[in-house]
């Protein structure tokens, strides 16, 4: 089983996302997350899926999404290098706790507090999906009261700094 | 102009010329000028929609045009859906248009209002719901260059009661903007010239032709490469009709009822031509075991297609014509003897065949004297089960666009509308439905409409009492239990017939088969045929289920 993040240029439609969502449920793939947005250009909006499956079934994700009629472009992010964040709001418990040693772990995540309260924080924290995890993991042993992720959104590395990163390589 | 006008006046630009349909609430203003324009589209009235889709699928397949099937919102839409995702399991390219309730009610719940949009996503090549009148022509132009292009399919459009009255001015686009959706056509060269390295290579080759080929009218181009190369021709159920059935390159079809020598040839095989196919799993048996020594080319439009099923070697994305031409002129001329020799050796040691009866009418006689009656050149549609595998083992089937039947959603109901639909299109030709005793009571309401046009189409049935494809699965499979499969005596085909207005006969013995078939197709208007035959036949040779290709079995005949 193999992850793959992909950036699906779609008309910016009504009915689109059901499409798409319906081709994945129609066809049994996995997906592990879906975001999505307008672009730069407001008759357009990008998604970006991460999906799972064995080598044939994410060739399968990737023709039948091009299949599509209302989807203009999909492009497979591994082809080249590429940036993938996201973002989650945690509402930790801080009761009976020290909340100057979850503020600790707060900052050595570059998260931020959004909102305080007597017995919670909210806590805003992006990064990679490993990162995220890995916060939640820590959060979790002060207890996690509600938890919203955003899912991956991705794109590729301007090829500027490809060519950078291969020169220092 | 209103909506409706302009929708109609879309369709002219594009050639349609017939609409097959049933009224309704939300139709009305669509209906209203279509009775004003009746010299210039004419509409078939149905009985049932679903038949108005496979009538519109039927006229589709025999003539390569586009089919157009109109119905009202709510239950009219969704009585098209199985007619619709039957043509899209098929390829067909169809355009099914639905009334709508109007704008300002969608969402509520209205009299008869239904998602058609949402419910039909997963069965149509691309719909559209019209929710404003300036968007139509766009949308028309759009969808019937998206029903027609690429791998076809149905498209629908839904229109909103509002949409079909509003008024606005009428100019019909030149082109489609779709910037999504750009079918490739041209074969990659690079993937071209290693598919004909591989064919100079390859000992034992074998081409696969699929419904793909008859779709891109290709088959021309099948026969010139498989003569080019000296190489057995196999196609699938989609396919026949592709190659003419005396070819001596022509295998017949493989696969789960197909000849023994199609399957041992593509199992011994040590490439695979695949054009215009996709390894349904009714083809391929055990995929694991599937043709083991071959390598496979596979060239297909829809690049989903390719390695879906099987991996493949060399994938040539592009339409079957285009690419079928291109490879033979890279070939060189060959010759095959000993694999050709080894394919002609299986030819005769496992023909084709059946064991005639003197007291039994058998259902392959049946197909052989229609044949013979016929020199294969009418149009066959067929219904689903037993007797559509003996009709495509045994009818031989000499052009393209002569064989009607539902090979991907195996939709028993498909075959009489569907004859009815070729009619239409093909007045003066001679259409004939085999159908069974099962499925020709799924749409037989359709015989008021053949009456009433007077679509003279003759509907052979092969009337064992059972539902026979499932009643053999139950001798072989499920301990003889034939739960829910008999359906004896249930209802007399002749008075049917009458009732309707149409000609019934009744066929009993082998010595009336001749007689009365030349009766039925001498007869100006539709009949009914009802030939009593073997009760319990099977079909055979078989690949059960999970099988591979070469474990063939051979109930009565081993």
């Amino acid at each position: 089983m193999q992850k793959k993040t992909i950036a699906v240029t779609v008309e910016n439609q009504p009915g689109v996302l059901a499409r798409v969502s319906g081709l994945f449920a129609g066809r049994g793939f996995n997906i592990e997350s879906l975001a999505v947005g307008e672009t730069e250009d407001e008759t357009m909006s990008r998604m970006t899926i991460v999906a799972s499956g064995d080598e044939l079934v994410l060739e399968q994700i990737i023709k039948q999404l091009n299949k599509l009629i209302d989807v203009i472009k999909v492009v497979d992010l591994h082809d080249e290098p590429f940036i993938a964040r996201e973002l989650a709001l945690v509402k930790v418990n801080t009761e009976g706790r020290s909340k100057e040693e979850i503020m600790n772990v707060v900052n050595i995540y570059r998260a931020k507090v959004l909102d305080v309260a007597p017995d919670a924080f909210v806590v805003e924290v992006t990064g990679t999906d490993e990162k995220i995890k890995s916060f939640i993991g820590i959060m979790g042993e002060y207890g996690i009261k509600e938890m919203s992720r955003t899912g991956t959104i991705a794109m590729t590395r301007t090829k500027k700094t490809q060519e950078t990163n291969r020169k220092e390589k | 102009m209103n909506g409706a006008r302009i929708l109609f006046e879309c369709l002219k630009k594009e050639g349609v010329d017939t609409i097959f349909g049933y009224p309704g609430g939300q139709a009305l203003p669509m209906f209203d000028e279509l009775y004003k324009m009746s010299d210039e589209i004419k509409i078939v009235l149905v009985r049932h929609e679903q038949g108005a889709a496979h009538m519109a699928d039927g006229y589709a397949r025999s003539t390569g045009r586009v089919g157009v099937c109109l119905a009202t919102s709510g239950p009219g839409a969704t009585n098209l859906v199985t007619g619709i995702a039957t043509a899209y399991m098929d390829s067909i390219p169809m355009i099914a248009i639905t009334g709508q309730v109007p704008t300002s009610l969608i969402g509520n719940d209205a009299f008869q209002e239904a998602d058609i949009t949402g419910i039909t996503r997963p069965v149509t090549k691309h719909n559209y719901i019209v929710k404003d009148i300036k968007d139509l022509a766009q949308t028309v132009k759009n969808a019937f260059h998206i029903a027609t292009t690429g791998r076809p399919g149905p498209v629908l459009i839904d229109m909103p009661k509002d949409v079909q009255v509003n008024e606005t001015d009428f100019k019909y686009p030149d082109v489609p903007n779709l910037r999504g959706y750009k079918p490739n056509y041209e074969g990659h060269k690079l993937q071209l010239k290693k598919a004909a390295e591989l064919i100079e290579k390859s000992e034992r080759p074998i081409l696969y032709a699929g419904g793909g080929v008859i779709l891109s009218d290709s088959s021309k181009e099948i026969v010139e490469l498989a003569e080019k190369l000296n190489v057995p021709v196999t196609t699938t159920l989609m396919a026949l009709g592709c190659i003419a059935p005396d070819h001596p390159l022509n295998l017949g079809m493989l696969g789960m009822h197909g000849t023994r020598y199609a399957n041992y040839a593509v199992q011994e095989s040590d490439l695979i031509i695949a054009a215009g196919a996709r390894f349904d799993d009714r083809v391929t048996g055990n995929v694991a075991e599937f043709a083991p020594h071959a390598k496979i080319i596979h060239i297909d439009i829809d690049p989903s297609s390719i390695s879906k099923i099987v991996k493949v070697d060399v994938p040539i994305v592009g339409c079957t014509k285009t690419v079928l031409k291109a490879l033979t002129s890279m070939v060189k001329k060959q010759e095959h003897k000993e694999w050709i020799g080894q394919v002609n050796e299986w030819k005769r040691d496992y023909p084709l065949t059946y064991i005639d009866s003197d007291t039994e009418l058998k259902p392959q006689y049946i197909m052989e004297k229609l044949s013979e009656l016929t020199k294969g050149e009418a149009i066959i549609a067929t219904e689903v089960g037993q007797h559509q595998m003996w009709a495509a083992q045994f009818c031989r089937i000499s052009k393209p666009r002569n064989w009607l039947t539902s090979g991907g959603l195996g939709t028993m109901g498909y075959g009489f509308p569907a004859s009815i639909g070729a009619q239409a299109a093909y007045p003066d030709k001679l259409v004939i439905c085999i159908a069974g005793d099962g499925s020709i009571q799924m749409n037989i309401q359709e015989l008021a409409t053949a009456v009433k046009y007077n679509y003279p189409v003759k509907v052979m049935i092969m009337n064992n009492g059972y539902l026979g494809m499932v009643r053999q699965w139950q001798e072989l499979f499920w301990g003889k239990r034939y739960a829910s499969s008999n359906i004896e005596a249930s209802v007399d085909f002749v008075k049917i017939a009458d009732a309707y207005g149409a000609r019934g006969m009744l066929i009993e013995k082998k010595a009336d088969v001749e007689k009365a078939m030349k009766e039925a197709f001498a007869y100006n208007g539709p009949v009914l045929m009802d030939f009593r035959v073997a009760r319990e036949e099977n079909v055979w040779p078989m690949v059960p289920t999970g099988a591979s290709l070469s474990k063939m079995i051979e109930g009565g005949l081993a």
